[in-house]
């Protein structure tokens, strides 16, 4: 795979192919995987993450989130502000969250905390603008390219690197994905995916009592909001100041210099505020299992 | 790293490491155990001590032990299909300094056998095996695994890794460890190509040799 953005959009750019086109390719090569097992294989994700997207009511082994997405999606002022996109984003990304929150299946992309940004997105996206689902598989390969950069020169979990690492990649390969879907080039791509981690650069993982829940879910609707904004800009020339490579080397740096206490460990940020703290799971495994089952 | 790895694993949430990675141990504890486990007790350190409940920890090993995949539905139901299958399990919640944050003692007993194995889950999915009977090993599980019980004797290596190369199976990584000179030691064996029943037959029979497990690669 590739370990700078730049030598990804060089590729594309010298023989004329999109960043996904790239992508299969290189994975086809480098795997001996034909190209059709690896679309095969990549609609099998879309399926997962389509059901996964499903709006409805459901809850948590912790009660701490399972309704917003669902509430979001019942209220007279869903898309008041932000159009029917951008709300539509927020909805499904929510959803597919909380989705992995409550034990249902999904597609870790690249985590499951973040799992909802990419679909939620690209379903977004591909229902408003009438994509095919074979454009949605190719857009895929493109977030798997952008991810696979992330991860060979950051980190893609909030563990190592923070929220910015996780959902902040997430966005990155979401908006890349959107971006070329909306015929931007690959420079426009990688310019986005920079964009949208500088949007998120020092931003923490503090999920109150350990789980991905709180703040999870709702990261997952701004990381999806932030990669709609990064997309726009790219689409209409504007450039980050910073190279991309760059950014991406910020991002890794300054994870490293965040307090442990600051990744995943429930030791800072939202996870020690008093109401966090006073949190406490109540019952046993067999309680949340009815309740589970329920939703 | 692959496309599958950045867009992937499909899994049952909300955590790779503590569910997915969770319920991956708990399958290769299962297979290391080499029959179907009827009693579990379960000792977890550190982050998996702090949120099992909330994260569905406690769910996903009981799964990974009844023989659930990471993306199998039923890990959600699997308490009461423990109930049904005849395991009996008991949590522990433990420390430690050495281990990996998201670490668990899996204490199986079969029929007949029984293994005790720790492991950790330490990303993405992603496991590493630690110990097995209180040797301490290291691999990963993803690739097609041969772990061999047998005495330190002059020679051993090379009559199974002989027998490795006339079946055609690659050996990709092998580490020996050995308690004392002469005395016990573990061969693990991560191979390229998984091995035929043949194969671990004949590495069963081997002099030297007490016992041979066999762990398909756990995706």
């Amino acid at each position: 795979m590739f370990s700078s953005f730049e030598e990804l959009v060089k590729k594309a750019e010298d023989s004329g192919k999109s960043i996904s086109e790239i992508i299969l390719e290189t994975e086809a090569e480098e795997t001996e995987l034909s190209t059709e097992e690896l679309i095969s294989r990549m609609k099998n994700n879309l399926y997962v993450m389509r059901k996964s997207a499903t709006v409805k009511k459901r809850c948590s082994a912790s009660g701490l989130s399972g309704e917003n997405g669902w509430k979001y999606s019942l209220s007279d002022n869903k898309g008041v502000l932000m159009g029917s996109l951008a709300s539509k984003a927020m909805e499904y990304a929510m959803s597919i969250a909380e989705h992995n929150a409550c034990m249902g299946k999904i597609v870790a992309a690249p985590t499951a905390g973040s799992c909802g940004i990419l679909p939620g997105v690209l379903l977004a996206v591909a229902e408003e603008k009438n994509i095919s689902d074979d454009e949605i598989v190719m857009a895929l390969f493109n977030a798997a390219g952008i991810g696979a950069v992330i991860a060979e020169r950051a980190c893609l979990s909030g563990a190592e690197g923070g929220c910015q690492a996780e959902c902040g990649s997430a966005s990155a390969m979401a908006a890349s994905a959107i971006c070329e879907l909306m015929g931007g080039t690959p420079r426009m791509c990688t310019n986005a995916a920079a964009l949208t981690i500088k949007f998120v650069l020092g931003l923490v993982c503090d999920p109150v009592g350990g789980l991905v829940e709180v703040p999870c879910v709702k990261r997952n609707a701004s990381g999806a909001i932030n990669a709609i904004t990064a997309a726009e800009l790219s689409l209409c020339g504007v450039e980050s100041y910073i190279p991309a490579d760059e950014v991406i080397d910020a991002m890794s740096d300054v994870g490293k210099m965040m307090s442990y206490r600051l990744k995943e460990t429930a030791l800072g940020g939202l996870a020690s505020t008093d109401t966090a703290k006073g949190f406490r799971l109540e019952g046993s495994g067999c309680n949340a299992q009815c309740r589970c089952n329920k939703g | 790293m692959r496309v599958f790895d950045v867009l992937g694993p499909v899994m049952v949430g909300p955590s790779s490491s503590h569910t997915a990675g969770a319920c991956r141990l708990a399958l290769v504890a299962r297979a290391l155990l080499d029959e179907k486990p009827v009693k579990a007790h379960i000792r977890l350190y550190g982050s998996f001590a702090k949120t099992y409940q909330g994260h569905c920890t406690d769910r996903a090993i009981i799964g990974g032990l009844l023989g659930y995949s990471p993306d199998d539905d039923r890990l959600r139901d699997s308490f009461s299909c423990a109930e049904k299958d005849g395991l009996s399990y008991s949590f522990e919640e433990a420390e430690s300094d050495t281990l990996h944050p998201n670490s668990v003692d899996l204490i199986l007993e079969g029929k007949t056998k029984n293994v005790t194995v720790t492991a950790s889950s330490i990303g993405g999915g992603a496991i590493k095996v630690v110990k097995i009977n209180g040797a301490e090993v290291d691999f990963s599980a993803e690739y097609p695994t041969t772990i061999l019980y047998h005495k330190d004797v002059r020679g051993i290596i090379a009559k199974y890794s002989e027998l490795f190369a006339r079946y055609g199976v690659n050996i990709a990584f092998m580490r020996v460890y050995r308690h004392k000179i002469g005395r016990d030691a573990i061969t693990v064996i991560e191979s390229d190509h998984s091995i035929s029943d043949e194969l671990l037959e004949k590495i069963r029979s081997l002099e030297n040799v007490d016992g041979a497990v066999y762990l398909p690669a756990v995706k």
